[in-house]
């Protein structure tokens, strides 16, 4: 990867990470350096720039080894595998990091840090699908059949997970944005309502944690793509 | 037997005690899920162990297969439940069903999408290493949107609720089942032929 896009993305990130943490939340915000006071959430609000982001990335690599795994399955190219089960896991490891941002925010602002909202209990089993989906990945020895395997049942999976994320968590009522009877929070996913500066670091943060994921998932192809040649070799 | 053993397992913890009937119908469907997942997740072993598995690929195509077990197993399953649904009714006073046809719409629904995403489970597991240990573990997250639909449905027969109240959730049960054996046919014939 070029060392340009390297240092870009690491700006990227550092500025959402300054500007998000340092920037003060103000009655009667003007200009860019100040945030208005959202009244419940206050300063907890700036952890939009990280959970958001963090769960839309996951759900991007869990996607994309989606896609990745249909391709398997299509053509047989053992490095359509390799890229699958590489974004599988920078997926469930974004996974995880939405879940304890989102845990935390729980706790600060509906009281505990784990209430099984409709959102929490989605994001619980998004976890549970691709812990089991390692597990089903150790227990194959052979390469092509633990390909195949492990290629279906992040099909099978994939189709249940829109029951979770776009049906229930909108016909049940809970405490996350985008639940039944919250007016605000209508839309395709979640509308945005925020002042103009903070939806430029949202957004920012956003194509950040996007390159971010690129980056990685392409050292962790290229580290697996040596691996497996080193394996043949010996 | 292994319904027998967790009925009287049931019982016995709830000895004289009232429960909601909340948990009651949540303790139904845990009942129908482990007895499903003894019997489901053996599908396909049978097969590769007799060694018929190998005459079947050479007589027919894979998706004759995969209809024919998903037949059987829906067969099987939809008699366990109402077996344990009776039993169920009997044994546990407190647990009064109002209104029968949402309950035994939900079991019949429940029992096929049991079946239907399980018998492409049960032949993934044919193929892994470690059998028995491995079914539920991949079956629980794929089966719990149905199993959180059912147990909402059985709490609703139980309250009493009409018929057309359930109907959303029969509607999520049903495209549930559609969207399950759809993708079962697709992805099976790899499995199957690997």
């Amino acid at each position: 990867m070029n060392p340009l896009i390297k240092i870009f993305i690491s700006l990227v990130i550092t500025a959402v990470i300054i500007l998000g943490i340092s920037i003060p939340t103000v009655h009667g915000a003007q200009g860019f350096f100040q945030f208005p006071f959202i009244p419940g959430l206050e300063e907890k609000a700036r952890n939009i720039f990280f959970h958001v982001p963090m769960a839309w990335t996951s759900v991007l690599a869990f996607f994309m080894a989606l896609y990745y795994g249909i391709q398997y399955l299509r053509t047989k190219n053992q490095d359509y595998d390799l890229r699958s089960v590489s974004s599988a896991g920078l997926g469930l490891m974004f996974c995880i990091l939405a879940t304890v941002t989102g845990s935390i925010w729980a706790k600060f602002n509906w009281g505990s840090f784990w209430n099984w909202d409709p959102r929490e209990t989605s994001i619980f089993i998004l976890l549970l699908i691709y812990g089991a989906y390692f597990v089903l990945r150790s227990a194959v020895e052979d390469d092509e059949k633990r390909a195949t395997l492990s290629s279906v049942y992040s099909i099978m999976a994939g189709v249940t997970v829109p029951f979770f994320i776009f049906v229930m968590p909108r016909i049940m009522s809970g405490l996350h944005p985008g639940s039944l009877g919250d007016e605000q929070g209508k839309g395709p996913v979640l509308e945005l309502k925020m002042s103009p500066n903070m939806l430029a670091i949202f957004f920012v943060s956003l194509i950040g944690f996007t390159m971010l994921y690129y980056w990685m998932y392409s050292l962790r192809i290229r580290t697996a793509r040596v691996e497996k040649q080193l394996q043949t070799i010996e | 037997m292994f319904v027998v053993t967790t009925l009287s397992m049931v019982m016995f913890s709830l000895g004289s005690n009232t429960v909601p009937y909340e948990i009651l119908s949540g303790m139904l469907w845990i009942v129908i899920f482990f007895s499903a997942m003894s019997g489901l997740s053996r599908t396909f072993v049978t097969e590769e162990e007799r060694g018929t598995s190998l005459t079947l690929r050479l007589l027919t195509k894979a998706a004759n297969v995969y209809i024919g077990k998903l037949i059987y197993n829906t067969v099987l399953i939809t008699s366990l439940s109402v077996f344990i649904a009776l039993l169920y009714q009997l044994v546990i006073d407190d647990f009064q069903i109002q209104t029968q046809s949402i309950f035994w719409m939900t079991i019949l629904l429940g029992s096929i999408g049991l079946a239907a995403a399980s018998t492409i489970l049960a032949a993934i597991i044919a193929k892994a290493n470690t059998k028995g240990t491995l079914f539920p573990v991949l079956a629980f997250p794929i089966l719990l949107p149905l199993l959180l639909e059912c147990i909402k449905t059985t709490v609703l027969a139980v309250e009493g609720a009409f018929f057309v109240e359930a109907i959303k959730d029969f509607q999520i049960l049903i495209s549930f089942i559609i969207v399950m054996i759809a993708a079962s046919l697709m992805v099976f014939e790899f499995v199957w032929n690997d």
